[in-house]
């Protein structure tokens, strides 16, 4: 019982570390990639000097997102003259709480081995998981909306409008895509998913489903970024129009959460990318007992490796996932609002549709064993 | 309704179908970046931008206006006569000189003690130089190390100004003082 608790909080802590840390990373690699990828040198001046000494740690500018992080605790915290002040002060905890719930069902491991109870890494291993990050996802939009118009702003009730119509716009799109994976995988269990992965195709090819539904990988990926609220979908808070969209009217470290959830989304993402595309923790030819390679070469590790070895995986491929989405970010220039609604409306959501109908059809001729 | 402008771009299939052109253009992106990236891990720069201040950028342009110089004659002394010209013609009165008397040198008697121009005032116009009746101060392309905690450290005092050695340039000949392997090059 107690050995219960313990592994459970673990999972708990360790996801929520999972999440924070590598949005903190990713702050980082959203300057430095940018940097590098348009020739310059990026973010380089913050440092960690031990006392007394002159030796200064730069770490590649990897300190600027703990100076950002000290920047937003202490700068004031203006409250605009609202007629709402309980919403101003709930939305940034209904845009972040949300983006950490949907971790739960993503499973980061496959089964851990303490002692005589064996554990399936997951925090919350809920049958229809699916549903539930569909679910709690759309609850997001509540925050955001809840920020713009009770920030008493025309600036933010504007980037709160843009941004509730294109989240359910793209919320479509992902929905559908999620039920022609559904119908590929035929579960509804986000772990399931990942074991019907395990498998090889034609002998040799790890069975991910991108490479089975790719165009389902696109969808889901641009609805995600919209979601996401991204650049090239990020109208609700673009720059160039209203001032920072629909959280103008936020200061310190109220408006360090909504970066954070940004941040984190694109972690939470990653994760359920990686997890419903890219095998999740599956690495190719890795299997409970160790490695089988196709030529009929084993090499049989202990299971505590096996699990490291998939926890690595998941992180490595979220991780990678994540530096694509960022790589989209400095590769695309912003829609404008009748090109986003079109492309959401016209283009992403018949695409899906007709790949959910192909979907449908093969699986009605192949069968159960697609 | 739509309007219709005369330069519409007329779309081919492949922009139209669209995905195809955003893979075109992350391939571009991506192929930057891992061609920055690998010269970065293999220790050299993937930059086009340089570290400033630390470092001193090569492609300046052979005409900027940059630090001031002070010219010398081959005995190692500044050219200047300290007759103020400089000085009365800046516009942001920020030169300031002060004379020694040497009655010995019959040809020379007059010589700049202190020479400093203030570079938290100077706008680099080269008035200075246009105003000079002796050639004394030029202008080089490298800029002074301007950035500074404290704005009274932010003069160019005669020393930095003497610090001057061309030995080849076609333009501007200039007599190489004799005393040359005593001192060093900026």
């Amino acid at each position: 019982m107690t050995q219960d608790l313990l592994v459970h909080v673990a999972f708990m802590m360790g996801s929520i570390a999972f999440m924070m840390g590598l949005a903190t990373v990713f702050t980082w690699v959203e300057r430095k990639q940018s940097a590098i990828t348009s020739d310059r040198i990026g973010a380089n001046r913050c440092y960690v000097r031990i006392p007394f000494t002159k030796i200064k740690f730069v770490a590649w500018g990897l300190f600027h997102g703990v100076a950002d992080g000290g920047k937003l605790l202490l700068k004031e915290n203006f409250i605009p003259n609202t007629y709402d002040r309980a919403c101003y002060n709930l939305a940034p905890w209904l845009v972040l709480a949300p983006v950490l719930f949907v971790f739960a069902v993503i499973p980061f491991g496959g089964t851990l081995t303490v002692g005589e109870s064996s554990y399936a890494m997951q925090i919350a291993p809920i049958d229809a998981g699916v549903l539930f990050v569909l679910a709690i996802s759309g609850v997001g939009i509540l925050g955001t909306m809840l920020a713009g118009w009770s920030s008493n702003n025309k600036f933010s009730l504007m980037g709160a409008a843009r941004a509730a119509s294109q989240m359910i716009s793209y919320e479509l799109t992902m929905g559908v895509t999620i039920i022609s994976m559904v119908i590929t995988y035929g579960a509804l269990d986000l772990n399931t998913m990942v074991q019907w992965q395990s498998g090889l195709l034609a002998g040799a090819v790890p069975a991910w489903g991108i490479l089975i539904q790719p165009v389902a990988f696109i969808c889901f990926m641009t609805a995600g970024i919209a979601e996401n609220k991204r650049i090239p979908f990020d109208l609700p808070e673009c720059e160039s129009e209203l001032v920072a969209g629909y959280f103008t009217e936020y200061t310190g470290m109220k408006m360090g959460v909504f970066m954070l959830s940004e941040f984190i989304e694109i972690v939470v993402l990653g994760a359920l990318i990686t997890t419903i595309f890219l095998g999740g923790y599956n690495l190719p030819y890795l299997t409970d007992a160790g490695f089988i390679f196709p030529g009929g070469y084993t090499w049989a590790l202990p299971q505590w490796s096996v699990v490291m070895m998939q926890v690595a995986t998941f992180g490595l491929k979220t991780f990678l996932v994540g530096c694509f989405m960022i790589q989209v970010r400095w590769t695309l220039p912003r829609f404008r609002y009748d090109q986003l609604m079109a492309f959401g409306w016209k283009f992403m959501l018949p695409l899906a549709v007709l790949n959910l109908v192909v979907t449908v059809c093969v699986r009605l001729l192949v069968g159960d064993h697609a | 309704m739509k309007k219709r402008y005369w330069n519409q771009p007329k779309m081919g299939l492949w922009e139209r179908v669209y995905f195809i052109e955003i893979a075109r253009g992350l391939g571009i992106t991506f192929g930057v970046f891992f061609s920055n990236m690998w010269k970065w891990i293999t220790f050299r720069k993937g930059a086009l931008t340089a570290y400033y201040p630390e470092e001193i950028r090569s492609d300046y342009s052979p005409n900027n206006r940059g630090r001031h110089v002070l010219t010398l004659r081959p005995n190692g002394e500044a050219q200047c006569i300290s007759c103020n010209m400089c000085a009365t013609a800046c516009p942001a009165y920020c030169i300031e000189i002060e004379s020694a008397a040497n009655f010995a040198d019959t040809a020379h008697p007059k010589s700049p003690k202190r020479f400093e121009i203030d570079y938290s005032r100077c706008i680099f116009c080269g008035f200075c130089v246009e105003a000079c009746p002796e050639d004394a101060i030029r202008m080089v392309k490298d800029v002074p190390d301007l950035p500074s905690f404290d704005r009274r450290e932010m003069g160019g005092k005669i020393d930095l100004l003497k610090m001057w050695r061309p030995t080849s340039d076609p333009r501007k000949q200039y007599p190489a003082p004799k005393v040359e392997s005593e001192r060093t090059q900026p």
